[in-house]
């Protein structure tokens, strides 16, 4: 035997409990977040990506569960026989609008001037949050634009780190052209050695990375507002076809 | 440059042979080749994620999350100021001022002539000794406020 | 090669003849009441034994309770001398160390790792390098014990690369204990193997959280993940892991020695034992302190630490580092234990104590501690990496005497929000300094606050 098989596999059961009061069923190994949607209550995400690993980063999937003092990230939480969880409370959306509000302030997002208006899932929140104004003061951070590449563009000014198109690139592509490079406020997505995206040596230019940006961080070149359609689902189907 | 004539690229390969290539051994590469070359130069990274076969941006990703890898070499001196809690107190961010005036450099920064690299750090433990700089490695105590920079320029002489 | 108790003591007392005929100066302070009001457990060889010779360690009855544990005991005993001495984690969080060990000692696997956490971030706290360049082998000891226990033959110290000196001496103490075989195969013919590697820090205060400590070890940016699943499920490499500070592990050896109830007699109900305490800022005595558990901070202050420094009066003490918080002086007769800490909104934290006299401006050390957070923030959570930002921007105003009442509104809120919606404990945590010099100081806020504007 060896060391990959150490771990005893802990056999897949059915598991019931309450999301919002609602009796439902899912099986051990899924998340608050995959039940939830199975049985169509919506938990706003924004890191999240099906297919791709669960980071849990972004915190907008915060969930209450009874008897926890913290909120939980539901992209992350495994679901267990009997547990309580609310994904609505006005705690919890109050929580939810000051992340949202930060995302918004961290760098510059003015959408009249960006390629993702009206494909955007930044924007997109805060419709269906109902984010009218921002509490929290803007930073504005200013980062240089990277257009060396003849098809993408890199904007980081733009960008909120949810890193999916580190993921993709890594574990769909399996190219790992892209990581995040410096931390905290100061992290940007760097391609290779922080080298132009035009000489990646990694890069095969799948574009992966532009499909599944939420934001207009990540665009195809020469193509207007009305152009752009974000083929984020594509990655899912992907998954799912090579079972 | 031709590195296998590098006499430092074999140092740092014998330090990988050491941790057998091991991929999750990256830190402890990065810490020797700092140590070699004195800083982590775009080469020396590109060569050491292909001997560890790494992705570039991986490598890169790791450099620049720890304070303490250095993409640029640092000068002939360097001055550590300690900005930790019991400094702070005791008013380390003078001392820090004092010095970025009399070189004209900001922390993290090296003098125009390479002599002096100004850096500063999270505590290094010598906290009874309040305020504390350390000259080219040297730990000096209890530094005057008033007038900070004569271990330094003895250093620099 | 050393494998049996008998040999060990034979040792033993060969190199206390040696020392008898050759003795140590040992520091005349030891005399002064900055010592005899100390109680020394963790450090109690401190400055009494070369760190650089195991024999030295062996001659005070070192290893001793290494062999007791593999000769005497099995590992479920260990653990339970552990539970009973009711030992928690002294790196902070106070979780009990036996029920730990029990978790991962319990769950299959054919890999497991002890890891000893040396990254000892906290500005102000030197406790844990005291230990490790004084006496090294105390934790390597501790560790192996660990091992025996939870069924783990591999350990890891993880050590901040500002720690040169202390590298150093863990690193020979591993080469001499490998070499008598006191570390290594068949540990005293008892079948148990044990080996311990070094890991550096490379300069990242959030490598002292647990997983992201893990994602360092792995050669990984120090990141952390969201638990579950808990280390003793899924540590280093995916697989159950123990991870302990040093001062933890520094306990294990006395316990495994004199009984888990001797060591909960010491100190009080819920928290027993000592803590070494790290006393710095404006007090007198500066320097490392070892006091049991439920000794008031007004003794550790004025009696150990002689008060303020010279012609200033005593505000308030910070404890905790930058997770924890500003206590006032009319709490100084709180007996110290990780329960009455929290309860005076500050915690226990590694140990730091930073005493603030008359001069400084809370406000203006709420700010150090969360510009200290902000620059450490790793930025994989929106909370922390801009929240701590905000915060700090937010303080700025407060300082410069700019806020408004709405400003002061959003303080709050805003580190509420951070402290319950971060992915780890820097961010959870980085609220405490504003949030406890709020409750005690107050009004260093309202002063803050420009009237004109309303």
């Amino acid at each position: 035997m060896g060391f990959g098989i150490t771990m005893i596999r802990e056999k897949v059961r059915v598991k019931s409990f309450k999301i919002n009061d609602i009796c439902v069923t899912g099986q051990s190994n899924q998340t608050i977040l995959e039940v939830a949607r199975d049985n169509n209550i919506e938990i706003p995400t924004m890191c999240y990506l099906e297919g791709l690993s669960c980071v849990g980063s972004c915190r907008m999937c915060i969930v209450e569960i009874k008897g926890s003092h913290e909120p939980t990230p539901a992209c992350t939480a495994k679901i267990k026989e009997g547990m309580e969880v609310t994904t609505n409370s006005p705690q919890i959306e109050a929580a939810r609008k000051m992340i949202l509000s930060m995302m918004f302030s961290e760098r510059s997002h003015v959408c009249s001037t960006c390629v993702a208006n009206g494909d955007c899932e930044l924007q997109n929140k805060s419709v269906e949050l109902e984010l009218e104004h921002s509490e929290v003061p803007y930073l504005n951070q200013r980062f240089e634009i990277d257009a060396s590449h003849k098809n993408f563009v890199n904007d980081p000014n733009r960008c909120i780190l949810c890193t999916r198109c580190i993921r993709v690139c890594d574990e769909i592509e399996g190219a790992h052209a892209l990581d995040l490079a410096g931390r905290g406020l100061n992290m940007r997505i760097v391609h290779d050695m922080d080298e132009p995206w035009a000489d990646s040596q990694s890069c095969t230019s799948c574009g992966k990375c532009v499909y599944v940006c939420p934001t207009g961080a990540l665009y195809e070149k020469d193509i207007s507002e009305e152009e752009v359609i974000k083929k984020r689902g594509i990655i899912t189907e992907l998954i799912k076809n090579r079972g | 440059m031709n590195i296998s004539a590098d006499d430092r690229y074999n140092t740092l390969e014998k330090s990988m042979k050491k941790l057998s290539y091991e991929k999750n051994a990256l830190i402890e590469v990065l810490h020797s080749a700092q140590e070699i070359f004195g800083y982590l130069g775009i080469d020396t990274l590109k060569y050491i994620a292909k001997r560890l076969k790494l992705p570039y941006s991986k490598v890169y990703g790791v450099v620049t999350f720890y304070n303490y890898f250095r993409l640029k070499p640092k000068g002939r001196h360097n001055v550590v100021v300690c900005l930790g809690t019991a400094c702070y107190i005791k008013g380390s961010e003078k001392i820090l001022e004092k010095i970025e005036k009399r070189f004209g450099i900001k922390a993290g920064e090296t003098t125009s002539d390479e002599a002096l690299s100004l850096l500063t750090a999270r505590c290094f433990g010598s906290c009874s000794l309040a305020p504390v700089i350390v000259c080219d490695e040297q730990i000096k105590g209890k530094v005057s406020l008033e007038n900070p920079l004569c271990d330094i320029e003895e250093m620099i002489k | 090669m050393i494998t049996s108790t008998a040999e060990l003591q034979e040792l033993a007392s060969k190199k206390r003849e040696d020392n008898e005929k050759n003795p140590r100066e040992i520091s005349p302070e030891r005399s002064t009441p900055f010592y005899t009001k100390q109680r020394r457990i963790v450090l109690e060889n401190e400055g009494l034994i070369d760190p650089d010779d195991i024999e030295d360690y062996i001659a005070h009855g070192g290893y001793m309770s290494l062999f007791k544990a593999l000769d005497e005991m099995s590992p479920k005993e260990v653990i339970e001398e552990v539970k009973i001495s009711a030992l928690r984690g002294r790196g902070g969080g106070g979780y009990p160390t036996g029920l730990k060990w029990e978790s991962v000692s319990k769950v299959q696997s054919l890999q497991k790792y002890i890891i000893c956490n040396g990254d000892e971030g906290d500005p102000g706290a030197f406790m844990d390098r005291a230990v490790m360049e004084s006496d090294p082998h105390r934790v390597l000891e501790g560790m192996a014990i660990a091992g025996y226990a939870c069924g783990a033959n591999k350990g890891y110290i993880y050590v901040r690369a500002e720690y040169p000196i202390a590298v150093e001496k863990l690193n020979r103490a591993i080469k001499q204990a490998t070499k008598l075989g006191i570390l290594g195969e068949n540990i005293a013919h008892s079948g148990f193997n044990f080996t311990v590697e070094i890991r550096l820090g490379a300069g990242a205060f959030v490598c002292g959280e647990a997983t992201a400590l893990i994602a360092s070890i792995e050669g990984n940016r120090g990141h952390p993940r969201q638990k579950p699943p808990h280390l003793s499920d899924h540590g280093l490499w995916g697989q159950p892991t123990v991870l302990n500070n040093v001062e933890t592990l520094a306990n294990i050896t006395p316990i495994i020695k004199n009984g888990g109830a001797w060591f909960k007699a010491i100190g009080t109900e819920s928290s027993s034992g000592t803590k070494v305490f790290a006393l710095t800022g404006h007090i007198k005595n500066t320097g490392l302190v070892e006091v049991p558990m439920g000794t008031t901070l007004r003794e550790l202050i004025f009696d150990i630490g002689g008060g303020a420094t010279e012609g200033r009066k005593f505000k308030a003490i910070q404890s905790g580092g930058p997770s924890g918080g500003c206590i006032p002086e009319h709490l100084l007769d709180l007996q110290i234990d990780y329960e009455s800490l929290k309860s005076a909104g500050s915690i226990m934290g590694s140990g730091g104590l930073i005493v603030i006299d008359d001069s400084s401006n809370m406000v203006e050390i709420a700010r150090f501690f969360m510009d200290f957070c902000r620059s450490e923030s790793c930025g994989k959570c929106t909370p922390c990496r801009v929240g701590t930002t905000e915060l700090t921007l937010l303080l700025d105003k407060f300082i410069k005497k700019e806020a408004t009442k709405k400003d002061f509104e959003l303080l709050k809120e805003m580190c509420n929000m951070v402290k319950s919606t971060s992915l780890c404990g820097l961010g959870q945590t980085a609220p405490n300094p504003v949030l406890s010099t709020i409750r005690y100081f107050e009004d260093e806020y309202l002063a803050g606050i420009d009237t004109k504007c309303h």
